[in-house]
């Protein structure tokens, strides 16, 4: 089989072809195939956005629903999210030129005293993908870096991460500092990490906890549309 | 050495230079995937305390039974590559405990949080049975009070104790990929600075293959005896 795939020419594939084999090349984490398909189809006229979505998000989603089934792991799933990453550098700027529809932005970092950020990089990078504006403000955040780029960013979204069991309270800390300032309202905010679990999200006040990436966009998108609605509802 | 009698189980403060690498006739490839049963030596009909154990403490567990001469414990190990599946761990530890009620006086877990964000410690409540204290064994074999207080200082430390030193390909290169994608470790690791090796025993050989592990990940190596810490303890109060 290494052989015949060895023998596949991206560029002589027809669109429905090519993207295909982009979503298998995505599951295979090949950087480079994925940015040859990438650029194969700007060239062919798709829309920045098109290609994102069709080729590269859709790709991602079979990787993220056979992570969650168990039947691909972090490593494979880390190379895939690094085949990702390169044609997101291909079409972020591009995104960025176009009227491609934009979901609102979010800001997200792992929490005080945790240097663990492979999950939330893989949330940045579908969130992303998904049409969000992300900031990610990295590892190891105080309450008061994320309450900064909320303000400075206009958010409408907060995500914070925890791998450890003892980091993972600072999370109720920051959410308790949005309700002193009185704009946890205004804000949803969506938890995730290893050790949490939906309790832990009810029990600090977060609107959900996200069990991976693929659920964290999803999540999102049925909160700011429910949030839109009620806008619209209200107005 | 004196040792107290099983009647009266206080746990001896093992020096460092009474910790060899002692043979308990332990295999940690079937800790890792199988687990242990090691029945209390106390006689038919005397008290005797099931301890529900993560494989991964099982030397350290058994070397201090011995070494306190503490027959009345029975012990019986869960393969530690639960460890891998944190969210396994409650439901695995509840099966044991149902199939120690009633054979035996005492039922203690000695499984710490774990990564199971707050569910063993719930579970073990409903079932009425303690657990050990502390988030991790990284942090019981500290000392909970010494490993809380290091705090942000070591948030960039990864650590190993001997267990895992050991078992460090299964439970950490394999795992994370590392044998297939060589290229992840700098994602993997790259927030990290340094491996800190918890050490239980003294035993040179073992603290070779720490500094391998660490240089393998490309972190620094740091190596701290604790000793069992809070284990003792924990197992002496295990009546």
């Amino acid at each position: 089989m290494a052989d015949e795939d060895d023998d596949i020419v991206l560029a002589e594939l027809d669109d429905d072809e090519l993207v295909q084999q982009m979503h298998d090349d995505l599951y295979d984490g090949l950087k480079e195939e994925i940015e040859e398909g990438t650029n194969i189809l700007l060239e062919r006229g798709w829309a920045p956005y098109k290609v994102l979505t069709e080729a590269l998000v859709a790709g991602m989603k079979v990787v993220g629903d056979d992570f969650r089934d168990g039947i691909l792991f972090v490593p494979e799933v880390l190379l895939a999210a690094n085949a990702m990453k390169t044609g997101m550098g291909i079409l972020r700027p591009l995104l960025a030129e176009t009227d491609a529809p934009k979901m609102g932005t979010m800001v997200i970092g792992t929490v005080k005293g945790d240097i663990h950020d492979i999950g939330k990089n893989l949330v940045s990078m579908m969130m992303e993908g998904a049409g969000f504006d992300v900031v990610d403000l990295g590892i190891n955040n105080a309450v008061e870096n994320y309450l900064e780029a909320l303000e400075r960013e206009e958010a409408a979204i907060l995500g914070m991460s925890a791998l450890l069991t003892t980091t993972m309270p600072y999370m109720k800390v920051v959410i308790d500092q949005l309700k002193e300032k009185g704009i946890r309202d205004q804000i949803i905010v969506l938890v995730g990490g290893a050790p949490l679990n939906e309790e832990f999200g009810r029990a600090i006040g977060a609107d959900a906890y996200c069990r991976d990436a693929a659920v964290a966009v999803e999540t999102a998108k049925q909160l700011i549309a429910a949030r839109k609605h009620n806008q619209v509802a209200a107005g | 050495m004196t040792r107290p009698a099983p009647e009266d189980p206080r746990p001896e403060d093992p020096r460092p230079e009474d910790l060899g690498p002692e043979d308990l006739g332990i295999d940690d490839a079937a800790l890792t995937v199988e687990g242990l049963s090691a029945p209390a030596a106390a006689p038919e009909g005397a008290p005797r305390t099931r301890l529900i154990a993560c494989g991964a403490l099982a030397r350290e567990i058994l070397a201090l039974i011995r070494l306190n001469g503490w027959s009345h414990l029975d012990l019986k190990c869960l393969p530690a590559q639960l460890h891998l599946r944190p969210e396994l761990i409650p439901d695995a530890v509840e099966a044991e405990v149902a199939r120690a009620r009633g054979r035996f006086d005492a039922i203690k877990v000695v499984y710490a949080d774990c990564g199971t964000g707050g569910l063993l410690a719930k579970r073990c409540q409903e079932l009425g049975v303690e657990m050990i204290p502390g988030p991790h064994c990284y942090s019981f074999f500290d000392g909970n009070e010494t490993f809380a207080a290091r705090g942000d200082a070591e948030m960039t430390c990864f650590y190993l104790t001997d267990f895992l030193v050991r078992q460090f390909d299964a439970f950490v290169w394999k795992p994370m990929g590392l044998d297939r994608h060589p290229q992840l470790r700098d994602m993997l690791f790259g927030n990290y600075t340094t491996l800190v090796h918890l050490a239980q025993v003294e035993d040179p050989a073992l603290d070779r293959k720490a500094e391998e592990a660490a240089a393998r990940l490309g972190l620094a190596h740091q190596r701290r005896f604790t000793g069992y810490g809070d284990l003792a303890a924990f197992l002496a109060a295990a009546r």
